[in-house]
């Protein structure tokens, strides 16, 4: 850790905000191209990485097997399945060169530090897809650290940036607190790396609503969006809606911030979900959990209290990936309601509403087996079996927020702009522009792609610019 | 079929090493992301519930590569406070005590290097006086200072008697682990896993997390390999040594292009190599890593190694001086003390190990 008057004292030729993916692929880049760069992290060591920390994989492009990745998986059908979760909000240009990059970056993170494994347990739907980090996030974010640090990058944890000075289109220098300290540190290039805003109760709830307080954040506490919010308060060019954020059906009891991975509830298709007033509110067997789970951020938010109780019998405890939390448990469904503090009577006879809608046919859990609910709504199209065989379980669920959609817009090598135009030395990569790509909902691995793609082209663009 | 969570496995007399060990491997076992470093996390995968004899294999199982606890976004200060190297270090020295026979021996010697480094000084003094007072009349080698009948009069039962009583602690492991009838692809797994220490590999080959942060280092594989081969190389050499004298009628001492020194001197010097660089490591190693409880108990295990390897060649070398005395004394103390203390120091975590792969081979084949 150098102290904080030798920072401001060097010339630095690229200043990076942000110490996850993107802020790291954009140091290594600009320091493999002979630079001078500084990382600037708000995080203190043992939480540095942003969100990044909490990722597991990379979806990537290729043609044929590469690295852990099966079979192949090209551009077309990459950019079908990005199209189908935003529904067509995205910037094509820029999707299309963040998936035909992909391809290149898998050997690069390689050959920087970067492990990768084979596809996870329970998540063999990906094998084709995704190339998962050994060890998860945190573990990238580690090799990217020691590449950087082998690079002569410097880092300085807990550096919170508070404003970026532009002058006629420039960046000239940033102004931070590091550890509590004012200090002011110049430099000719900036690669905005910070990441979105959803870490700012506020913001979130001046942005969703005031119901948006009762929401939990998935991954870390650091991304409050300063840096974002002093950029778009300079007139830089944005992009993505400002009122949304992606949100998850998470365990109720996770942690406010950094639950991350563990907090999932694989449940729900297997159960009744009901919400404070012990009532059913949507279809929960609409269609396998991985493409529905983030339906379910969005409908849970929108229940009274922002909360909903997903209840299974003892048939079904098996059938999903183990929580971290217990569920509660009881014997019969009116002591279950009372552990959950549900109105007993009305669960009782939701239940018994639902039961008598069921009918005979075979389960098969792991594929849409039909098995429908009849004469009730919402009815459940799949896997409709009766809540019958004691002991009862009930875990609660609530919006679990991944990511913010607004950020900066940029071009294609990652500069940000305002009204006027790009500016001469400033580029952004990362969450803090996704908005671009991802106008609303998201794809397993691709903000991770993002990060690594556009990180490096701001390395490389920052360093060309510099030299 | 079901399973009641509240009232799930828990026992009463749990100690606070396996309660603990069993809330983080619940976490564990929601994320999954540490798959690829060892045999710990997929033998977590397979299951949903962990008993204590579950948590006791998998404390076995752990080599303390450290691979998942700087991998994790999950370690202090964060709330979950995971640290699955230390946790899983507390739940295995634990077991061994446990399992041990007598058990307070188990728990004085992992403890404490002050009551091994007793042991050794009444082993060395006993040596000391031995040769004082029963000296031969005559005698080839080192049985001009100590009779071959006395030495097989002392050795014999300091080496059976401590592997007894290990077989006992062993069987009790098994029990407690739900060990099955053993196959013999099961122990060609096992064999095969720790002669390759492919737990100590992270995954890929690129070793593990143990002496420098978040870098991975193969030096502890390989170090670790130097003490095993070393040791098992002396242990051959011994056993040649015992062959040629019981069976060839070949008497002590041995020249150098005999079998005992042939196997005896690379082994010797691995073992001191090893040894020497597994407590360097242990010095850089982060303590709060592992069972710092038994901290002091392990360095002194690994440094009565280094005495046994280094005064035995030294005795080698120092064939027809004045030194021969002394130096006898001093290897003959340290190879006693090592002997009877196999049961109760670090040294029997060999033998946890191999049965832990060994009940892992078999769960392996049972969840195919």
């Amino acid at each position: 850790m150098s102290d904080v008057e030798s920072l401001s004292r060097q010339d630095w030729d690229v200043v990076v905000v942000g110490g996850g993916n993107a802020a790291l692929c954009a140091a290594i880049e600009a320091a493999e191209a002979g630079c001078r760069v500084l990382i600037l992290e708000g995080a203190p060591e043992p939480y540095r990485g942003g969100n990044s920390r909490h990722t597991r994989n990379f979806r990537c492009m290729h043609q044929e097997p590469l690295s852990v990745l099966t079979d192949s998986y090209g551009e077309e059908e990459y950019f079908d399945d990005l199209m189908l979760v935003t529904k067509g909000e995205t910037d094509e240009d820029l999707a299309r060169l963040a998936i035909r990059s992909s391809e290149d970056c898998l050997p690069w993170m390689e050959a920087h530090g970067v492990r990768f494994q084979p596809s996870l347990s329970g998540t063999l739907s990906l094998s084709r897809t995704n190339a998962f980090f050994l060890g998860g996030g945190k573990a990238l974010v580690n090799a990217y650290y020691n590449t950087a640090e082998d690079l002569g990058v410097s880092v300085v944890y807990e550096a919170q940036v508070k404003h970026v000075e532009v002058r006629d289109g420039r960046f000239e220098a940033v102004q931070a607190e590091i550890a509590g300290a004012p200090c002011r540190i110049c430099g000719r290039s900036i690669i905005l790396a910070s990441g979105g805003f959803q870490a700012d109760i506020d913001w979130l709830a001046r942005a969703w609503g005031p119901s948006a307080r009762n929401f939990l954040i998935r991954g870390t506490p650091y991304n409050r969006g300063v840096v974002l919010n002093d950029m778009l308060e300079q007139g830089a060019e944005s992009v993505g809606d400002p009122t949304q954020c992606h949100a998850v059906a998470i365990d109720g009891r996770a942690p406010k911030f950094d639950g991350g991975i563990v907090t999932r509830l694989d449940c729900v298709p297997f159960s009744i979900v009901v919400n404070r007033e012990g009532e059913r509110f949507y279809d929960e067997g609409e269609d396998v959990w991985p493409k529905r789970y983030a339906i379910w951020g969005r409908l849970v938010a929108a229940q009274p209290d922002q909360v909903a109780y997903s209840i299974i019998d003892s048939r079904s405890i098996d059938l999903f990936m183990p929580s971290v939390f217990k569920p509660d448990q009881a014997d019969s469904i009116k002591e279950l309601a009372e552990k959950l503090q549900l109105p007993p009577d009305k669960l009782k006879e939701t239940v018994a509403h639902f039961n008598a809608a069921c009918r005979e046919g075979d389960f098969y859990p792991t594929e849409l087996d039909g098995l429908a609910t009849q004469g009730i709504s919402p009815a459940k199209t799949n896997w409709a079996r009766p809540i019958s065989e004691p002991p009862f379980y009930g875990y609660v669920l609530r919006p679990g927020v991944t990511f913010t959609y607004l950020g900066l817009k940029v071009d294609r090598t990652a500069r940000v702009s305002d009204a006027q135009g790009r500016y001469d030395n400033i580029w952004a990569a990362g969450e803090i522009m996704a908005g671009s790509i991802l106008g609303q909902g998201y794809l397993a691995g691709f903000g991770m792609t993002i990060g690594t793609v556009f990180g490096r082209i701001a390395g490389q663009e920052a360093a060309a610019h510099v030299n | 079929m079901s399973i009641n969570i509240v009232q799930g496995v828990e026992t009463d007399q749990e100690t606070d090493a396996i309660q603990e060990a069993r809330r983080q491997v619940e976490i564990c076992n929601a994320c999954r992301y540490c798959e690829g470093y060892c045999s710990v996390f997929p033998a977590i995968t397979r299951q949903r519930l962990f008993a204590e004899g579950d948590l006791t294999q998998l404390a076995n199982l752990c080599h303390n590569c450290r691979g998942c606890y700087y991998a994790c976004q999950y370690t202090e200060p964060h709330e979950f406070a995971l640290n699955i190297p230390k946790v899983l270090a507390e739940v295995r020295s634990e077991s061994w005590e446990t399992f041990a026979w007598p058990g307070g021996l188990a728990r004085r010697f992992q403890e404490s290097g002050v009551a091994m480094a007793f042991v050794l000084t009444a082993g060395l003094a006993l040596f000391f006086a031995l040769i004082q007072i029963l000296q031969p009349e005559s005698g080839r080698g080192f049985y001009a200072y100590l009779s071959h009948g006395l030495m097989v009069a002392l050795f014999a039962p300091a080496f059976l008697l401590p592997l007894a009583t290990i077989a006992i602690s062993l069987r009790r492991y098994w029990h407690s682990v739900g060990g099955t009838r053993v196959r013999l692809s099961q122990l060609k797994t096992a064999f095969l896993d720790a002669a390759q220490l492919r737990n100590l590999s992270g995954g890929q080959g690129q070793g593990c997390n143990f002496e420098q942060g978040t870098r991975y280092t193969d030096r502890r594989r390989w170090l670790h390999q130097a003490v095993l081969y070393g040791f098992l190389l002396c242990f051959a050499s011994t056993s040649s040594a015992t062959l040629m004298h019981y069976v060839m009628g070949w008497e002590a001492p041995y020249g150098f292009f005999t079998p005992p020194k042939l196997l005896g001197v690379p082994g010797g010097i691995l073992l001191m190599i090893g040894t020497a660089g597994l407590a360097w490591l242990k010095l850089r190693a982060a303590p709060e890593l592992g069972a710092m409880r038994v901290w002091g108990g392990e360095m002194a295990f690994v440094l009565l190694l280094f005495l046994v390897a280094a005064t035995g060649l030294a005795l080698y070398a120092a064939s027809g001086t004045v030194a021969v005395s002394p130096l006898l004394a001093i290897h003959l103390g340290a190879v006693l003390t090592f002997f009877l203390l196999m049961p109760y120091s670090k040294m029997v975590h060999g033998f946890y190990r191999l049965a832990a792969l060994v009940r892992d081979a078999q769960q392996k084949e049972n969840a195919l």
